[in-house]
């Protein structure tokens, strides 16, 4: 595979300093998982063994009891910027991507204007050569993102982009959907859709359940997406285009995706941290904060997405971080905007939620696991670590009131390695990132990582996020698991929590 | 329900069936009120009431301004034109603007389903809402709980109240039918009464209300629409779901017609509103197979002709001007205990209602004249004096 550097890799300010060394961490990537210490040189890893000694002047990085993993990478983030600064900007969105543990993020390509010409991909790219984290500008499939014709692909394809999508307004015309798909083969490129059938969602505002029928809101079905979902698959078998299906959340599109791998057709999938941890059930005090597209559905649907991580036929987990200024959010319910931010939250949600409460290795470090555990919790028979359940609530199927996390059941939960690659080396395969970002963590490899405290406790605050927006569902939430420290290309953007500029 | 003090009224669930007994209770205090030669107390003096309709309303607007001046409140009106929200402010800051003038209670009804509970978290002032998009109508679950209540008290559907009486035997042993007041708490009033609520469900707050109360109450409901016109899931409703009048129209004691709601799409899904009829209307020969007793009501405003023919709006089993005259008791009960009790109304006590009981028969609350003022000073009577310390603390 070619390797596509973009230019803004070559950085005039903000040098990384030259040596950092990452002592005391586990290693998990795609290759499996080890006790290493890190030394990055420049950009690049230049070691990755037991016991380092520091150099002269070198930086370290303490990674005791953590895991020390390719840096994470989004598949779908909405940046704001060009065209909506109030609600966030790639500054502001890059640094929350860093304190998250990510170090790419795919830029969702509704900005104002548009990332539907070569212009605006130059543009995203050149406001972010200074950024904290790799944007990847996602383009649009139709011209203006308005469904009617297709946009300039081949020219953006050109620059690099290798996701196309009219995220947010969902390709409605079957026919110009074959259009895309046919064009993407010749391109080489991905189409992503948000699969909604707006006939079908006919102005729906929350799921079409026992809540939106309490609440009095107008429901969006479950079949408004699955019969995108269905619709798109059988155009990517007919075409062979590669086809990405963005935000998954219900147990039908799980369905037809296990039945489409079978089939072979070239489809992956993602699914966002609030769809695996939250309900329908969290709309009882109609916080628009709540209010996001796809809906947050029901309890089935959310178990059938842990069941979809778990079995591996969803390849990614992605935040479609969406920020929202208060103004757009503290409105009546059917004026407020769709959508919450994600990226600072969605590894410790993803933890939260799939995460297997036990941590290989971490016994042979020279810590006390025991120091990790927390109150209420009880140790598995090989002293595991076990979550404990004053955090998670919810677990019973009744309609529960309320916003509660929904903690997968322990035969779905998930090891580190496979939970990782759900949210960096897969999707850096997907938006061919790979190995720049989510490669194996070996000499030579670009120095993208981060380092998790998978055990450390920490309550959401909204304000204290780094956001310009507030519109977090997991505000007052406790949740678990902390990046500790992020390198972008070497440079550690965030150490011990704290973004370094 | 949990919380004993009523702030505001959001949703009929905030109100357990004791505390529509309450409401109903003191609703009889206020519709003795009423009938006075000058209908007027001076309960809620120096307060405010604000009406903020961002909706088309015309009884319950006009019967909260009623109720609010027939207790004595100044009201201030809001409407969906001509404020400021035309000019791009938000309902918030429109809400905290009517708290900063001074409004003690908020009286709001809007097209979109939550909107009170969200200007209740925007605001210290008291919530009522009145009609939110397809959620609630509270209040008007209360009228039709009371009108109901007002009937069974005559004697219905055991006695002739309508010119028709029941034939069957199949009611309890309620034929004493003692007032609410008397009522042990565990005789539910409306035990045994059948109510068949016709028509499009889904975009009603009323229907959601009143199912909810009426079997607070202890009546039966049963839902009766076709599928498109039905909520999704039922899973939170209290009630049973038939598609064919026809088929379950000989076992009402009541049959609550609603209108079909074609402002909020309800017009898309039948294909005609002749086929509505067909389905679902009140007709002469749809009246010949409900029993004799039973009783026919509509929250309003009735098309006639589509969802009941003409005549029979008016025909003495209609209680469709009782449950508007119901109105105005009912909110003013909703409005004493919002804003008389101090805090709002206990409900686990029944402190309000005997002091509104003491006020009416010690004469203290006589009809509004020139000496009020001279009466109203004394040291029962919830004063301008006696709120305002309480005003200043909030």
């Amino acid at each position: 595979m070619v390797l596509r550097l973009p230019l803004f890799l070559v950085r005039q300010v903000n040098e990384p300093v030259s040596e950092v060394l990452i002592r005391g961490g586990t290693v998990v990537d795609s290759t499996g998982t080890k006790r290493a210490d890190v030394l990055i040189s420049g950009r690049r890893v230049s070691a990755v063994e037991e016991g380092i000694l520091p150099p002269k002047g070198v930086l370290v990085l303490e990674a005791d009891g953590c895991i020390v993993s390719p840096g994470l990478v989004d598949l779908h983030a909405h940046l704001r910027e060009p065209g909506m600064e109030e609600a966030e900007s790639i500054e502001t969105a890059t640094r929350q991507a860093a304190l998250g543990g990510y170090t790419a993020v795919v830029a969702m390509p509704n900005t104002n204007p548009p990332i539907d010409s070569a212009a605006v991909v130059r543009e995203v790219r050149e406001i972010a050569k200074h950024a904290m984290a790799e944007v990847v500008p996602a383009g649009a499939i139709t011209h203006a993102r308005a469904g009617e014709r297709l946009a300039p692909m081949a020219e953006m394809a050109k620059l690099g982009v290798t996701m196309f999508t009219d995220d947010g307004d969902p390709l409605q015309d079957p026919q110009l959907m074959r259009l895309a798909l046919e064009y993407s083969v010749g391109l080489g490129v991905t189409i992503a859709q948000h699969c909604e059938d707006r006939f079908l969602a006919n102005g729906g505002l929350v799921h079409e359940g026992a809540w939106s029928s309490k609440l009095g809101l107008p429901g969006v079905p479950s079949v408004a997406e699955e019969t995108m979902v269905s619709r798109d698959i059988l155009l990517a078998k007919v075409t062979g285009g590669r086809l990405h299906l963005l935000h998954l959340s219900t147990a039908g599109s799980i369905d037809l995706l296990v039945k489409a791998k079978k089939e072979g057709v070239t489809v992956s999938a993602e699914v966002t941290p609030h769809h695996i941890s939250l309900t329908d059930a969290s709309l009882v005090g109609y916080d628009p904060v709540f209010k996001v597209n796809p809906p947050l559905r029901d309890r089935r649907d959310v178990v059938a997405l842990h069941q979809g991580l778990s079995s591996s036929v969803i390849d990614a987990i992605a935040t479609d971080h969406a920020p929202h200024p208060p103004e757009s959010k503290e409105v009546p319910f059917d004026q407020a905007a769709w959508g919450m931010i994600g990226l600072q939250t969605a590894l410790a949600v993803a933890l939260t939620v799939m995460g297997k409460k036990e941590l290989p290795h971490v016994k042979d470090a020279a810590i006390d696991p025991s120091s990790f555990r927390s109150p209420g919790s009880s140790t598995g028979a090989g002293g595991d670590l076990v979550i404990s359940s004053n955090v998670i609530g919810g677990q019973s199927v009744s309609p529960t009131r309320g916003a509660q996390i929904q903690v997968a059941s322990p035969e779905q939960q998930l090891s580190f390695p496979e939970l990782l690659s759900l949210m960096s080396w897969k999707p850096a395969r997907i938006a061919r990132l790979f190995p720049r970002h989510g490669g194996p963590v070996e000499r030579g490899a670009w120095a993208n990582l981060c380092v998790i405290d998978p055990y450390a406790k920490w309550t959401v605050e909204a304000n204290d996020l780094a956001s310009k927006s507030r519109n977090t569902p997991f505000n007052g939430m406790e949740l678990m698991g902390k990046v500790r420290h992020t390198l972008f290309m070497g440079d550690p953007v965030v150490i011990d929590g704290i973004a370094q500029r | 329900m949990s919380d004993p003090f009523l702030h505001n009224l959001l949703s009929i669930e905030d109100l357990g069936e004791e505390g529509i007994a309450k409401v109903i209770a003191l609703a009889d205090v206020f519709a003795e009120v009423n009938k006075r030669a000058i209908p007027k107390v001076p309960a809620l003096r120096g307060k405010t009431v604000a009406l903020a309709f961002f909706e088309d309303s015309t009884r319950t607007r006009l019967s909260f301004e009623t109720a609010a001046r027939r207790l004595s409140a100044d009201t201030i009106t809001l409407g969906k034109t001509g404020s400021s929200l035309n000019k791009g402010e938000s309902i918030r800051d429109t809400v905290r603007t009517l708290e900063a003038i001074g409004a003690d209670c908020l009286v709001i009804r809007h097209p979109c389903a939550g909107v009170p509970e969200q200007v209740a978290r925007w605001t210290n002032i008291s919530v009522v809402n009145a009609g939110d998009g397809w959620h609630e109508h509270p209040t008007q679950a209360l009228i039709d709980c009371y009108t109901l209540v007002n009937m069974r008290r005559l004697g219905w559907p055991e006695e002739d109240v309508t010119g028709n009486s029941r034939t069957s035997e199949s009611l309890g042993s309620q034929g004493e039918s003692p007032s609410p007041r008397e009522h042990a708490p565990e005789e539910l009033p409306l035990r045994g009464i059948k109510i068949g609520i016709v028509g499009d469900i889904k975009h009603s707050r009323v229907a959601r209300s009143d199912s909810i109360a009426f079997s607070r109450l202890g009546a039966q409901v049963v839902l009766v629409s076709t599928p498109p016109l039905l909520p999704t899931s039922l899973s939170f409703w209290p009630v049973e779901v038939v598609h064919d009048l026809d088929s379950v129209i000989g076992d009402l004691d009541v049959l609550y017609l609603l209108r079909i709601q074609t402002e909020r799409g309800g017009g898309r899904v039948i294909p005609t509103l002749r086929e509505y009829s067909l389905l679902y209307a009140l007709n002469s020969s749809r009246r010949a197979l409900l029993p004799r007793h039973a009783l026919i009501m509509h929250p309003g405003p009735v098309n006639r002709g589509v969802e009941v023919s003409y005549d029979l709006v008016d025909a003495p089993s209609s209680l469709v001007l009782k449950q508007v005259a119901n109105g105005v008791p009912i909110r003013m009960a909703v409005l004493y205990m919002l804003l008389a009790a101090s805090g709002g109304l206990q409900l686990d006590s029944d402190a309000s209602l005997s002091t509104a009981m003491t006020h009416v028969e010690t004469g203290e609350w006589m009809a509004y004249s020139e000496d009020t003022e001279h009466r109203s000073s004394g040291s029962s009577t919830p004063s301008v004096s006696g709120q305002a310390g309480e005003r200043a603390g909030v």
